[in-house]
């Protein structure tokens, strides 16, 4: 597995080497640049039409498909919705290691992406000029798709955090709403104090939720750097974020339940959950599954570590990618970048999505569109100072749904047991390290 | 099925007196079992029976409310609004229709898959049961040993298998792996053997019928009850199948019904999707729905084959 890893990353340098060469040499038909002979193919294929496959579970993408047709009548767009993140990641790995049914796109989450991108290849799609993208995007998303000099995949949304809370609860027991997360702890303990049936938010232990707020907390326990990799949880940010999140487990200021579930959606509703620090993509959630939380809820800038600080961080948000296996290569990546960066981008805004394209972020129609269900609260502004203040230097493993998959069995014992989260973190690290050494990446702790 | 010792009436404990089981025989006419009430096993089967019909029972509630109330009310009453019909026609509308078409989907490889395997079934089992052949020690051992190996462990194997011939994401992965059951093969053997007697065979070879002919004429009436037992499990097993079809099919257009359920239950679990519990709620008791029926309808079949062989005439 490691020499092949490494003979796959020498693979895709010399491939990355012989296309600059033979774009240098001007080897192309009209003698210009790769990228205007990118954009002849992409033009001529979409002329000549064809099918093309795209697993996806986004459901803003159906609206993009249909105009894309319509933009390209010779192009049929196959949407197929393989599942929902992890199913369809295994889904993905199966066809992978079958070499059939490889789709030409696939939506794949940041977090998910280095997995791909490092063993089991995506496209590098700065040869289709997506390299000339760069500008367009949140520092954030644009990082976690791209790696030193290649681009796997373009972003489709993000998710800065921002903080979700009830107003109606807050201000039924007169809390403030909190500001740092030391102002979070002491909330949390007030209106459990006020209402022994609310809390503060909900966790049962929730892989993505912990490494975003982490990350904001300036922890940067992955570090990645081709097959090396050293994982490390002793840094001080994460002993920020296991000190506040201990007390609220110890006090029991969170509510037991599990994210996504009904129990969930309800405890939205009835004031069970007060709040949510979540990725910006979260309103089109509650307008379709808390409608009796409409008008009660609104959005704050996440909780600080340090009083006066704007740090943040992104929760989610995914990609399209060109499996390396996938057919019909021009037409995918015209696709891709309709979706993602060209017109799609605002069907996709309209129905709900939140973008990844600073343009997009900064527009004046997105920043003063008012949400009725934040009793029309111009919420897009806080998510998009957000965006603009994710904390650099963020990565995550090469194998990280891997590694979240593990989440509950080490870190999140802190949840069950009377294991500190500390440890648990610990054991997430250790058995992490573990796993890459076997996978034959070098680890180092 | 029905425990006679909860519906006679009591009567003394016989206390172990000679003469008492002939006495209470008689007293009790057509059951053979001895009719004495044991308040335990009572207990016991109502407790069994609660746990049993509880789910099912919130199925039913839960199916008639809106999302809303889901949320809202307890989970084993009704919330004030009544909205089965509404969420019926809500499933069958939603997404354009499309949980007709994994309806349709299910029944197709119902019928195709599990009415392939009972045929195999009893093709093969009756031929094992009633036909000299070498090597029919080591197709036992085969036949038992697939009984053991789950199928669950099969689907990935069966994944690539199929493949590598381009059978994926086609409604043949999910047909031709149900064809086989190996359960139901045995199952006909050991009921062929014990139902077809040898001696009717002869009788039919000495008048003249072909094989064929002895098969479908004089055969296959006896078998009946163990077809429709050997049916039932297929049914039931392909009705429900949810691991193979969820490797096999990426295309929702071919989902069986299990799958496209899951799918509208894992969208309430991502950005942007709508969460839909009344929808999958009722769809789940429209799912059901069909297998109860099979059961009541066929269940008298059923029964008289558990029962063949148990008595000698």
């Amino acid at each position: 597995m490691r020499m092949s890893t490494r003979r796959l990353l020498r693979g895709i340098a010399l491939i990355s080497a012989l296309t600059l060469g033979a774009t240098a040499c001007g080897g192309s038909d009209d003698g210009s640049d790769r990228k205007q002979v990118g954009a002849g193919d992409i033009d001529a294929a979409l002329k000549k039409g064809g099918t093309l496959t795209v697993w996806a579970w986004e459901p803003t993408l159906k609206q993009v498909a249909a105009d894309f047709e319509k933009a390209h009548p010779a192009v049929h767009v196959e949407l197929v919705n393989a599942g929902t993140g992890n199913d369809q990641y295994k889904a993905l790995q199966n066809a992978i290691s079958a070499k059939k049914g490889v789709p030409d796109v696939a939506q794949i989450e940041y977090y998910a992406l280095g997995q791909y991108a490092l063993t089991k290849g995506l496209d590098d799609l700065a040869p289709y000029g997506a390299d000339e993208l760069a500008g367009k995007y949140t520092p954030g998303p644009w990082n976690a798709v791209k790696s030193e000099k290649n681009v796997y995949a373009l972003p489709m949304d993000s998710g800065p955090m921002a903080l979700f809370f009830n107003k109606k609860v807050f201000d039924r027991y007169k809390i403030a709403v909190p500001t740092t997360w030391d102002e979070y702890l002491q909330a949390a303990r007030d209106l459990h104090k006020a209402d022994p049936k609310a809390y503060i938010t909900n966790d049962t232990g929730d892989a993505g939720a912990t490494t975003s707020l982490l990350w904001q907390a300036g922890s940067r326990p992955y570090t990645v750097d081709g097959t090396e990799v050293k994982i490390d949880f002793s840094d001080a940010g994460a002993a920020k974020y296991t000190e506040v999140w201990q007390k609220l487990l110890d006090e029991k200021l969170v509510a037991p339940i599990t994210s996504w579930s009904d129990e969930w959606y309800k405890g939205m509703g009835d004031g069970t959950i007060a709040t949510l620090a979540i990725g910006a993509w979260m309103p089109a959630n509650l307008a379709s599954g808390v409608k009796e939380g409409t008008g009660q809820w609104r959005v704050a800038p996440l909780p600080q570590w340090k009083a006066g600080e704007t740090a943040s961080s992104e929760n989610g948000g995914s990609s399209l990618a060109l499996p390396a296996l996938g057919a019909n290569k021009e037409l995918a990546y015209a696709f891709t970048e309709y979706a993602n960066a060209g017109d799609g981008v605002q069907t996709r805004i309209k129905a709900g999505a939140f973008p990844a394209t600073t343009a997009d972020l900064r527009s004046e129609a997105f920043q003063n569109t008012a949400f009725p269900y934040f009793g029309g609260q111009k919420a897009n502004q806080v998510f998009a100072e957000s965006a603009a203040n994710v904390a650099p230097g963020w990565s995550y493993l090469p194998y990280q749904v891997y590694a979240n998959s593990i989440f509950n069995d080490t870190a999140g014992q802190a949840y069950v047991s009377g294991t500190k989260l500390a440890d648990g973190l610990k054991r997430w690290q250790d058995a992490s390290v573990t796993y890459g050494t076997e996978q034959g990446f070098t680890v180092k702790k | 099925m029905s425990s006679p010792s909860t519906t006679l009436p009591p009567v003394p404990a016989p206390a172990g007196r000679p003469g008492t089981v002939p006495r209470l025989r008689r007293r009790a006419g057509h059951t053979p079992s001895r009719p004495r009430r044991s308040l335990l096993l009572t207990v016991l089967t109502g407790l069994v029976l609660l746990y049993s019909l509880v789910p099912l029972a919130w199925l039913v509630i839960s199916a008639t409310k809106t999302q809303q109330g889901l949320a809202d009310s307890f989970g084993l009453w009704f919330s004030g609004d009544f909205a089965l019909w509404d969420n019926i026609t809500e499933t069958f509308g939603y997404h354009d229709g499309v949980f007709t078409r994994w309806l349709l989907n299910t029944v197709m490889y119902v019928v195709v898959g599990a009415g392939g395997a009972t045929l195999l079934a009893v093709l093969g089992g009756y031929a094992l049961a009633k036909f000299a052949f070498p090597g029919k020690r080591a197709v036992f051992a085969v036949v038992i040993g697939a009984v053991a190996v789950p199928g669950t462990a099969l689907a990935v194997p069966t994944f690539l298998m199929f493949s590598t011939m381009g059978l994926t994401d086609t409604p043949w992965a999910v047909i031709i792996p149900s064809l086989i059951s190996p359960f139901g093969l045995y199952l006909m053997w050991v009921f062929a053997s014990q139902a077809v007697p040898d001696e009717l065979l002869e009788a039919a070879r000495i008048d003249g019928a072909g094989e064929i002919r002895t098969f479908f004429q004089v055969v296959l009436p006896l078998l009946a009850p163990g077809i429709v037992t050997v049916l039932l499990f297929t049914v039931v097993a392909t009705w429900n199948n949810y691991f193979l079809p969820l490797i096999m099919l990426k295309d929702p257009d071919w989902y069986p019904l299990t799958l496209g359920l899951n799918s509208w239950n894992a969208q309430a679990a991502t950005a942007g999707g709508e969460p839909v519990f009344h929808l999958v709620i009722t769809g789940s008791l429209i799912t059901v729905l069909p297998l109860i029926a099979a059961f009541l309808l066929l269940q008298k079949y059923w029964q008289s084959g558990l029962a063949a062989g148990s008595v000698k005439e």
